[in-house]
């Protein structure tokens, strides 16, 4: 029988199969929890008198509601506000409790939920993964199936490690060709989100593939696989391949030894079988593909970035964002650049960013945040001098977290201001009540940054 | 009764469903027919962001969401009512059952979005086409969220302040004279017909979950763990 490599995932991990009556019971290998979405499942388990039955296959960081400013001297955080300091009690709290690890504020190894599980080598190829957070699709870069769900099946992988779920359908995306220079995969990853709508891959889970896939690095898989819930997808995937395997050598919880052999030789049946079929199939010329940048409120709202804003009807999200119809973005100033996030707060990310702040300074009014995905991206952007290059262009150069992604923990932009932001949701208000954001690449980003305002990123290059 | 599954005949458990129907812990209510007034917020893509903001998912608890609901577009910024705002309108006033322009529930996996609309009152949400992870949260909660085909959906987008039946039973929606049938997922369905909670199901299956770690090689502490 030919499978596609989600069909090879889903199998490994059925406890039971679905009938009509009811859905499969599929067992989970990883949960990554964080601070916002779990403390009501651990009440979950007081309530019901149960135990957390495999704190070895779960892993605690808290992102959203930490701060992104440096400790007091006497090491003490400086929160947002009482809600946001005691959320982050609750989890410290709640993981010993229940014998959960956690990467506490402050530790070396904290960062963003979805930086660090393949950062640990925690995420691995053939795993399923769930965390309450829709973005977990993002470790589906490693050939993971990898979703996210809410508080009440955090609590049922907590009480089972397992949760019921009905097969999802299959979506294949094929990529092939060669990337324009200045072209990114969070470029590819909106104008694919464009092309089929967020809601496009509702029901489905999507696996890229293709020429271009094969070439991206594992940072950039990421990206992509990262947004594919903005398309409504159920997760995202694609087929682990040497650089997959490199990647993951020698990461703390990689498997070490003849059991690193022996997983990798496994690894490799991990990719769709010639013949497999999916459910929808799309191509996408990757050679074609531009900046991109978002003009309205839901990220299927992008353009490339010298091209006109469509004449849709769009009328709600213009109002919202002050813009019009046939309008040109290039040119329109912006306030504030935001750089991070689980979808671009990678090293090559920064690295992407550092190519256009070198030499160059933040234009004026305009404030610029840079926000690691972890404390481990930090050490490594601070030792080859690229932290360095964004605090000479005046940048300011943040302790890892969600930050503005959602701005739960203070940082925020203002009612009105225009914010290009490389993470992932240009939703009404996510950054701030009224604020205006528009997604881009790091690269865009940085070029908003230098220039104070809308701009091909080539031209900085 | 007839299109209830009165046994599970999955591989695994062979249990009779009475069986669950017998546990304890029973948190949820069990849904009964709605009868109400339908409110339309005729907007696409509405997400979760804007269902609950961010500000609001600070508790550590699931209560007082309901006043948030909405709240960029319920309150003006000085935390006043904006009457235009649809459910602000006396013509929604209890309303439990909302219809909500395509793509409902998108975005973010916060479960306080459907905590937000019970507490509100809202039962029933009904969109051409709902979020996977926002349907998957509502049902857990006893929330019941209805996908309707676009002639359906377009029918109901223009029936704002009429009576509305949804029979959860029977699978059917009666409004302004017309009567048409909606799909649902049958376990789900029969979960909020008894007030079951899935979790009491799932923890029923804990006997072969540890079969199958066993078979699989994943126990705790077991070497290999792949
Ligand atoms: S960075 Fe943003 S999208 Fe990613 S986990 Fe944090 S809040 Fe969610």
């Amino acid at each position: 029988m030919v499978a596609t490599l989600f069909e090879k995932v889903w199998q490994r991990h059925l406890v039971s199969q679905e009938t009509q009556e009811k859905p499969a019971v599929l067992y989970i290998d990883t949960h990554l929890i964080h601070e916002v979405t779990s403390p009501q499942a651990f009440q979950m388990l007081r309530d019901k008198r149960l135990t957390l039955r495999r704190p070895d296959r779960t892993f605690a960081t808290c992102d959203h509601s930490t701060p992104t400013t440096k400790p007091k001297s006497n090491g003490e955080y400086t929160f947002f506000g009482e809600q946001e300091k005691k959320q982050v009690e609750q989890l410290k709290k709640n993981c010993d409790e229940f014998s959960v690890p956690l990467y506490e504020l402050g530790d070396s190894k904290q960062g963003i939920v979805h930086v660090i599980g393949p950062e640990r080598g925690i995420t691995q190829p053939g795993q399923t993964i769930v965390c309450g957070d829709s973005h977990t699709s993002t470790h589906g870069a490693f050939g993971a199936l990898a979703f996210g769900i809410g508080t009440s099946e955090v609590g049922f992988t907590f009480a089972t490690q397992c949760i019921l779920q009905r097969k999802p359908k299959t979506f294949g995306i094929e990529i092939n060709g060669e990337l324009k220079n200045g072209v990114s995969a969070k470029d590819i990853i909106l104008a694919i989100i464009r092309k089929i709508g967020i809601g496009g891959a509702t029901g489905h889970v999507i696996e890229y593939y293709g020429t271009t896939v094969d070439e991206l690095s594992m940072d950039e898989r990421m990206t992509i696989c990262n947004m594919s819930i903005e398309a409504g997808a159920k997760a995202g995937m694609m087929a682990p391949d040497q650089k997959t395997f490199n990647y993951l050598k020698n990461r703390e919880f990689a498997p070490k030894g003849e059991q690193w052999i022996a997983a990798v030789k496994d690894w490799g049946q991990l990719f769709t079988d010639p013949g497999a079929k999916y459910d929808r199939h799309i191509s996408i010329d990757a050679s074609q593909v531009e900046p991109m940048i978002t003009y309205g409120t839901n990220p299927q709202m992008g353009i490339k970035v010298g091209e006109l804003i469509p004449s849709k009807g769009e009328r709600q999200a213009l109002n919202y964002m002050g813009f019009e119809e046939q309008q040109k973005l290039v040119g329109q100033p912006v306030d504030v650049v935001f750089i991070g996030s689980c979808t671009n707060s990678r090293l090559s990310d920064l690295r992407d960013a550092a190519k256009i702040f070198s030499n160059r300074k933040v234009a004026e009014n305009v404030r610029t945040l840079i926000v690691p995905g972890s404390h481990e991206i930090k050490k490594l952007a601070e030792k080859e001098g690229i932290a360095d290059i964004f605090i000479q262009a005046n940048a300011e150069w943040r302790e890892p977290g969600c930050s503005m992604c959602l701005g739960m923990n203070g940082d925020i932009i203002q009612d009105k201001q225009f914010c290009v932001s490389t993470s992932n949701r240009n939703f009404e208000g996510r950054q701030g009540k009224g604020g205006r954001t528009m997604l881009a690449s790091p690269l865009t980003a940085a070029a908003a940054a230098v220039s104070g305002k809308v701009v091909d990123p080539r031209d900085y290059l | 009764m007839s299109s209830v599954p009165k046994t599970f005949h999955g591989a695994d458990s062979g249990k009779n469903i009475t069986r669950l129907i017998k546990m304890k812990n029973f948190k949820m209510n069990k849904f009964n027919k709605i009868q109400s007034t339908v409110s339309v917020l005729n907007i696409d893509n509405i997400d979760t962001d804007q269902i609950i903001g961010s500000d609001h998912l600070k508790i550590t608890n699931k209560s007082g969401l309901g006043k948030h609901l909405f709240s960029d577009w319920r309150y003006h910024e000085d935390g006043s009512n904006n009457e235009s705002f649809i459910l602000n309108h006396p013509s929604s006033k209890n309303a439990k059952v909302l219809v909500a322009g395509d793509n409902f529930g998108c975005g973010s996996s916060r479960e306080h979005a459907p905590w937000a609309i019970l507490d509100y009152g809202i039962e029933v949400v009904i969109s051409s086409s709902i979020a996977d992870i926002f349907a998957n949260n509502a049902f857990k909660n006893g929330l019941l969220p209805i996908q309707l085909g676009h002639d359906k959906h377009d029918f109901l987008l223009a029936s704002h302040g009429t009576a509305i039946t949804v029979d959860l039973q029977q699978q059917t929606i009666s409004c302004d004279g017309q009567s048409f049938s909606f799909e649902i997922e049958p376990f789900a369905k029969y979960c909020l017909l008894n007030g079951l909670e899935q979790l009491d199901f799932l923890v029923e299956q804990l006997d072969q979950i540890k079969q199958y770690e066993i078979d699989t090689n994943k126990q705790i502490n077991a070497k290999e763990y792949v």
